[in-house]
């Protein structure tokens, strides 16, 4: 038979959380309709980062993807020539491709690249209907081109040579006023 | 510890010295090194300069190590330096000696930091490239920097720099502030090689590797500088970024551009081959390939590979597509209303092919009109290698040239047709073998040799090898070895002569063809009277020995060889004819072939590319190249090469299994589909130890040939082909035909005068089917002689000038 408090007190009690919570603010995120910053030095989506003058960083080295557990990455290097320019120096990325269906965002290819070419974005949205999407190429991760960059194949603007660039001994890009 | 190679083996106890390594006690050859009585307890000592094929230099320091010398009081002294200052030695020029104690980095604290002080000053000016070095991932320098130098640089100032890459040669490209002096490449090129074209100039932090301004660095040997570089300062222009180390799947493999069966390592990449390095073989080509065999490889993927089988289509007279079981039953068809029916095989192909070729011949076509020969040959020639040659296993090998005496090539330029050859005889000639060479003069390859020169007019090599017999100088005689040139054939009574010196004075006899498969394809049969394994045609008792393993009868007319073929497919004897590999341009009569193949009533091609030959074929079947099948080749030796398939993703199809699918629809099945189960039946085959042809006995031409010299202004024409050619196994290997050597016309001092030109200057040489302007130059030729590169810069001797060696030609200063 059981006890009073456990015919009568018991079920209300157990509405007791439902009831407070009531008056507390809510947690639920309404995403996608919402969406809200990530911290600061969260492991999204990939870029390939560009000098001041839109040069790209990436010199094909394919440290990131010997840096890679998960063997997303596919890097093919190539020579720059006086005509046709993408990095300073004398090795460019040329083919590059990130599969997003094996990447695990560890970020372990950012810290192996020594150009820094390779960082990571905020950008989470990594989700498709197919395969061959998420297989990122060098175009879908190029950083956009800011005012003062252009386009890429074009001569080395900031210095004479790379050591201008990686020295950080480069005359400032142009800017807005000169353009 | 005592060493265990077989070479230790075989030194006697009073040839060992013992002594102590970090505390091992070892025995090891007299002579033996300090570096190399490490790596016989595991120890390794770190280096740069050291190589055990080249010469011990000491160059780079890395390998110091703390050595003790026992005094006379028997107790170990430590060789010092300054008052009191151990002095460590460099153990890659030290000879172990007797009672010698080392202490390497492991047990000896100032070895250890000595080999860190040398790699901190190498590590000085060397630039921080790795991530743009192509030697990064497989680098020694990266490696022993890790292993033997200081985690942390105390370097801060500027380091040296040079204007980045230069170009050693077309191929070879020079990053000089990562080189670290080792001499590794110099010491290559003049040791082995014997190209000293590239040297160590300068002095100080400016040392650099440097090449003559004048003289580019042309050496058919040059890749192996970039792979024996322990940096990255010698890279390929053709592999530079293109992979990583650990991008590549590496096979071992056996390159296939002449018959000397180098062993290979073969890198490729998402299905596609993106280098070759040189494999390890001490009995063949010890460390070394030629330029060819290591750049030579894009061939396989030219946009006009053949990917589809292709038959003529009977409304439109157009090559359609077709699938493979249609194009075996449209070649089945074909051939057998064809009636008579020739089968020309190239030069290029695998035993196993080879020896489908041979039985599809017999036994589906039911002919002996078979011939590999796609160049100029002769029946003095079958018969030749039917009875010196075919079946024979393992002859002179490359281990033999080095413990002979004398060498005599005759119609051979070991340097152009048969690289490692080359480099395998200069390694003996520098310890003291003599080569002496009947050849028209003395070509640059055989002053690399420290050859004597048998100036010989060619057509004449059959009197000069006749003579050689009674040569007092040369002395011929058991110990010495006699290679033969395929190119004798053309010379009536040569082969024949080399046969009969053989005989007399009890040197041993080898034939040293131009293409890998030529000797495999002598072994399957590929000839008119000779079925596998050298058996004859006309020997009953082969004939029955091979069909126990055939399950059939074999014809017992020798057939017509490849001069015979073309002649009845003219005279339309011959209806059909299967071409597998065969370039019109390289046979002896580029038009005949032409007009053959023009005139059979089917031609079934089997061929990697388009060529001439499947513009005109009724049936085309596209094969497998090198990289996409297993296969043998079968060295000049005689020794087999077997290798695997490198690119396993591919689904090209070999020979023997084209042919396997056209012999079923005949209702003829050969009986193997793959290159195993054609291993299997060749291995059942076995030899043949019946009787064999005679050595052919074809008295000299010469007698004829003297007149040739003599009427008018012609001059006869020498030639052969370079190594570095027009060849389409190098087509797309832009950086390596680019180190070819230019096509030159070469004419004695005096025939120059007489044309009245200068050195360098163009001439015009006509034969009698055309004519070629190449510059001329002046070689130590006789007189009434010319000799032109057979197939350099555009001019294909055979296809311009309608001559072969041997023919008469003129020459005339200027243009034409
Ligand atoms: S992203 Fe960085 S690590 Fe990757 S290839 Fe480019 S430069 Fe090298
Ligand atoms: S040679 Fe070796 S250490 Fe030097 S840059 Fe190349 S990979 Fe790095
Ligand atoms: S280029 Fe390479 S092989 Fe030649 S000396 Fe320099 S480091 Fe040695
Ligand atoms: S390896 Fe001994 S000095 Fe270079």
């Amino acid at each position: 038979m059981p006890t009073l408090k456990e015919q009568f007190w018991d079920p209300v009690a157990g509405f007791g959380v439902t009831f407070r919570t009531m008056f507390k603010k809510v947690v639920t995120e309404q995403y996608p309709f919402e969406k809200k910053p990530t911290a600061p030095r969260f492991h999204g989506r990939h870029q390939l980062n560009r000098w001041p003058d839109g040069l790209e960083k990436c010199i094909g080295c394919e440290l990131c993807a010997w840096a890679c557990p998960a063997d997303a990455i596919y890097v093919e290097g190539a020579s720059n020539t006086e005509d046709e320019r993408y990095s300073p120096g004398e090795r460019y990325g040329r083919v590059y491709q990130i599969n997003y269906l094996r990447c695990i965002l560890c970020g372990l290819c950012i810290e192996a690249c020594p150009t820094r070419a390779l960082t990571m974005t905020n950008e989470y949205e990594l989700a498709d209907d197919n395969r061959a999407d998420l297989i990122y190429e060098k175009q879908d991760l190029l950083a956009p081109l800011l005012p003062g960059m252009e386009q890429p194949p074009h001569a080395m603007l900031l210095g004479d040579d790379e050591g201008d660039y990686y020295r950080g001994s480069f005359r400032p890009a142009k800017n807005e006023s000169e353009a | 510890m005592t060493v265990t190679s077989k070479e230790g083996q075989e030194v006697a106890k009073a040839d060992l010295v013992t002594l102590t390594i970090d505390g091992v006690e070892v025995s090891v050859p007299k002579g033996t090194l300090v570096i190399r009585a490490a790596e016989q307890i595991g120890v390794q000592i770190p280096r740069f300069c050291d190589h055990p094929l080249l010469a011990p230099v000491g160059a780079c320091r890395q390998c110091l190590v703390e050595v003790a010398l026992p005094g006379p009081d028997g107790e170990p002294r430590t060789m010092m330096g300054p008052p009191g200052r151990v002095k460590p030695q460099a153990s890659c020029t030290l000879t172990a000696s007797e009672g010698m104690v080392v202490n390497t980095q492991i047990s000896s604290p100032i070895a250890d930091k000595a080999q860190q002080g040398v790699m901190e000053a190498l590590l000085i000016n060397h630039p921080l490239d790795c991530p743009v070095c192509d030697k990064g991932g497989e680098c020694p320098l990266q490696n022993q920097a890790m292993s033997n130098g200081r985690g942390e640089t105390r370097f801060v100032e500027t380091k040296r720099t040079f204007p980045k890459p230069i170009n050693i040669s077309a191929q070879v490209l020079l990053d000089r502030e990562r080189c670290v002096l080792c001499a590794r490449c110099t010491r290559f090129s003049e040791q082995i090689a014997g190209d000293p074209f590239i040297a160590l100039i300068e002095r100080g932090a400016l040392q650099q590797v440097g090449i003559y301004e004048k003289e580019p660095f042309e050496s058919y040997f040059s890749g192996n500088t970039i792979q024996i570089c322990p940096v990255g300062a010698l890279t390929s222009a053709a592999y530079r970024f293109r992979a990583r180390p650990f991008d590549l799947v590496s096979t071992p493999s056996v390159a296939e551009h002449d018959a000397c069966g180098s062993a290979i390592r073969v890198d490729h990449r998402r299905g596609k081959v993106v280098r070759r390095l040189s494999g390890e073989d001490p009995a063949v080509n010890e460390e070394w390939i030629t330029d060819k065999d290591r750049f030579g490889f894009t061939y396989a993927r030219q946009d006009d590979r053949l990917t589809h089988p292709m038959v003529r289509d009977e409304e439109t007279g157009e090559l359609r597509t077709a699938s493979w079981p249609e194009a075996f039953v449209v070649a089945a068809r074909g051939l057998q209303a064809a009636g008579a029916t020739g089968v020309l095989t190239g030069g290029r192909l695998t035993l196993e092919d080879a020896y489908a070729y041979s039985k599809f011949a017999r036994v589906a076509l039911g002919t002996n009109d078979v011939d590999f020969r796609a160049r100029a040959h002769s029946a003095e020639e079958e018969a030749f290698l039917a009875s010196t040659v075919a079946g024979t296993g393992l002859g002179v090998t490359f281990e033999d040239l080095e413990k002979v005496g004398t060498v005599v090539l005759a119609g051979l330029e070991p340097e152009d047709e048969a690289g490692t050859l080359f480099l395998r005889l200069r390694k003996a000639a520098r310890k003291g073998l003599k080569v002496v060479s009947i050849a028209p003069f003395t070509s640059r390859g055989l002053a690399k040799m420290h050859g004597t020169l048998i100036r010989t007019a060619p057509g004449d090599e059959a009197a000069a090898l006749e003579a050689l017999a009674h040569d007092g100088e040369v002395a011929l005689d058991a110990g010495g070895i006699l290679l033969i040139g395929e190119r004798l054939a053309a010379v009536p009574g040569a082969l024949s002569a080399a046969a009969a010196l053989a005989g007399t004075t009890g040197a041993r006899l080898a034939w040293v063809p131009r293409r890998a498969g030529d000797r495999g394809a002598v072994d399957a049969g590929l000839l008119p009277s000779l079925l596998p394994g050298g058996r004859p045609v006309d020997d009953a008792a082969a004939r029955v020995d091979l069909g126990t393993v055939w399950g059939t009868t074999v014809g017992h007319e020798p057939g017509r060889d490849a001069a015979g073929i073309v002649a009845a497919a003219i005279a339309g004897e011959i209806g059909g004819l299967v071409v597998g590999g065969v370039d019109p341009d390289d046979t002896a009569d580029p038009a005949a072939t032409r007009a053959a193949i023009g005139a059979a009533s089917f031609v079934v091609s089997l061929e990697l590319r388009a060529t001439d030959v499947t513009q005109a074929a009724d049936v085309v079947l596209p094969v497998a190249a090198a990289a996409e099948k297993a296969g043998t080749f079968v060295t000049w030796e005689g020794r087999q090469r077997p290798f695997g398939k490198v690119l396993v993703e591919s689904h090209a199809l070999p020979d023997l299994r084209v042919l396997a699918g056209i012999a079923d629809e005949l209702g003829t099945p050969l009986g193997f589909k793959t290159v195993e189960a054609a291993r299997a039946e060749l291995s059942e085959l076995g030899g043949w130890d019946g009787d064999r042809v005679a050595a052919p006995t074809v008295s000299t031409g010469s007698t004829t040939r003297e007149s040739s010299t003599t009427d008018g202004d012609g001059l006869r024409l020498a030639t052969w082909k370079q190594m570095i050619d027009d060849a389409s196994m190098l087509d797309g290997d832009d950086y390596l035909r680019a180190t070819g050597r230019a096509a030159v016309a070469l004419v004695s001092a005096g025939t120059l005068a007489g044309l009245g030109v200068e050195a360098g200057a163009n001439v015009t040489v006509t034969g009698p089917g055309g004519s070629a302007t190449l510059p001329v130059g002046v070689a130590d030729l006789a007189d009434g002689v010319v000799w032109l590169p057979a197939g350099s810069d555009g001019i294909n001797v055979n296809r311009d000038l309608g001559a072969t060696a041997g023919a008469t030609v003129s020459v005339e200063g200027g243009a034409a």
